[in-house]
């Protein structure tokens, strides 16, 4: 053993049980217009309406939940398989305040009104500096631990990770260009269908990048160390890494099907989104097939059930993409609630539900104990979150097929069958059972907080002594 | 050579890279490296009653 000296725990922790927190408001905003859809007398004033509730909603559940979520577990996993502490602690430190700082500038501008109107990219300009210096400072502090590293190897789940942090960069720093004009306004320095392809070029890899690599880093280490078994095989996953990037920036046009976008383009989009289905399912099998041998584990293990579930869940969703990315199903699906129950089952099915079996295995790490206050809570958090996400996206696979057919119905004279608000009328049951989806998996995510405030209750913190590494592998 | 050219280039250089890596990363000789990477994060021990050592826990 070495001497007294300990990971860097404190960032992870702060970022860790900052997830929860910020999960809990994510979802309760969410909850909030999924209510005002149903009830649209709740759009009680201005900075309370749907149009600037959802882009609070998206923000929050995106980069407040699911950023702290790949800041702590990264963070975790990065000094554990390089068996060195955090470099530049205080640089990581300031990643900590610095995002919490965004996440609150965001909740106080978007229901302002202050936007620019970019899809998952409205905050305005002062707020995109201070994402850039906070990103740049992530960025020194992850690849500084790499280079410290005492082990030869880098693995796999820190490539994910740090894919995730080299592309979001890239991403940020193109579809952010923009001209300031006041303090709270800018304008983007692309014009029109430009600035389209741009937007969505950032959209798809945010999705590509925060939104998968970052997740395949945490299923990459945690799905190994809860199961307690090597990945199913670890040279599928350098495969799909590099599949991953060399085909993910090329699936953006997918957005822009039957828009002035070219049509060439458009169709590259929606081939290289299918070729997607490739190394999306290669991953997912890595990842369930871990079990191959040790299934009696899914029984009664349910972090392992959160871990595994949400790869089926990535499974479905990384399947339903690429189908929907086919310009003739797009033309059926685009513009319903089959996009956004297709988002759901990859932003609850998998991104939140991986992220959320992640912290239940860090926290009691975090804070010296072996495990979580109460399993059984954990299993009550998975069913009651499952359930949730399955009515969630099978109520708005049923109302998105039918808008589009509605939409699209025409009678033998040409003219449209139904007029939109008909179509409105139609949605409003699917829309309460979705409500219904989102009060169950937010429900879950208070489970969770109650769980996780008896876990770390009166606990010290704990920061575990840094583990020399094993002989061979030095 | 115009920019397409250069971008149809780089499309086909991006592809010979990919096969590449593929070929690299299945080649015999690697094999048992690869599976050493695998069990990385399986060597060494994260739970807090095991750190502290104290017994009795």
């Amino acid at each position: 053993m070495q001497s007294q000296e300990t990971y860097n725990y404190k960032v992870v922790r702060q970022f860790a049980v900052m997830t929860v927190v910020w999960g809990i408001v994510g979802m309760l905003v969410g909850v909030i217009i999924a209510a005002q859809l149903v009830w649209p007398q709740l759009n009680v004033a201005e900075w309370l309406h749907f149009g600037r509730l959802r882009p609070l909603h998206t923000n929050a559940v995106i980069f407040a939940f699911g950023g702290c979520a790949l800041f702590a577990t990264s963070y975790f996993s990065v000094q554990r398989t390089c068996h060195t502490r955090l470099f530049a602690p205080g640089l990581a430190a300031f990643t900590f305040w610095g995002w919490q700082l965004i996440i609150v500038l965001a909740a106080v501008s978007l229901p302002l009104g202050l936007t620019t109107g970019k899809e998952y990219a409205e905050l305005e300009w002062p707020i995109d500096l201070l994402i850039t210096v906070v990103w740049v400072s992530y960025a020194v502090v992850f690849f500084g631990t790499i280079a410290m590293r005492k082990v030869s190897h880098i693995y796999v789940s820190n490539w994910f990770f740090g894919g995730m942090i080299l592309a979001i960069a890239l991403l940020h720093l193109v579809n952010s260009a923009e001209i300031p004009v006041s303090l709270t306004k800018s304008y983007p320095v692309y014009a029109g269908v430009q600035d389209a392809m741009v937007q969505w070029w950032y959209g798809h890899n945010a999705v590509g990048f925060f939104l998968t690599a970052g997740f395949l880093g945490i299923m990459y280490y945690f799905v190994p160390k809860q199961a307690e078994r090597p990945i199913y095989s670890y040279r599928l996953s350098v495969v799909h890494f590099w599949a991953l990037i060399f085909t993910y920036m090329w699936a953006g046009p997918h957005h822009l099907h039957y828009t002035a976008l070219p049509d060439w383009t458009q169709s590259i989009g929606m081939a290289f989104s299918l070729v997607l289905l490739a190394p999306s399912w290669g991953g997912m099998i890595n990842g369930i097939m871990t079990l191959s041998g040790a299934w009696h584990k899914l029984r009664d293990d349910p972090i392992l059930k959160f871990l595994i579930t949400s790869l089926s869940f990535y499974g479905m969703s990384t399947f339903e993409g690429p189908m929907m990315s086919i310009k003739t199903v797009n033309s059926l699906s685009h513009y319903t609630d089959w996009t956004v129950g297709h988002v759901h089952s990859g932003a609850l099915g998998w991104v939140a539900m991986v992220s959320i079996g992640a912290v239940y295995y860090m926290l009691p790490r975090l804070f010296g104990e072996k495990q979580m206050y109460s399993v059984r809570l954990i299993t009550v958090h998975f069913w009651v979150a499952t359930i949730g996400v399955v009515l969630y996206i099978a109520a708005l696979w049923i109302s998105g097929v039918m808008q589009g057919l509605m939409w699209r119905a025409t009678n033998p004279d040409g003219t449209l069958t139904y007029t939109f608000v008909e179509s409105v009328k139609a949605s409003y049951p699917f829309w309460t059972i979705r409500l219904v989806g989102g009060l169950m998996f937010l429900g879950g995510m208070l489970i969770m907080f109650y769980n996780m405030v008896k876990t770390i209750a009166g606990k010290p913190a704990y920061d575990a002594p840094v583990v020399a590494p094993a002989a061979h592998a030095a | 050579m115009d920019l397409v050219d250069a971008h149809s280039l780089y499309t086909v250089m991006a592809f010979v890279t990919f096969i590449g890596i593929v070929a690299w990363v299945y080649s015999g000789k690697r094999k048992a490296g690869f599976e050493e990477a695998g069990r990385l994060p399986l060597t060494e021990e994260d739970s807090p009653a095991d750190g502290r050592q104290n017994g009795g826990d």
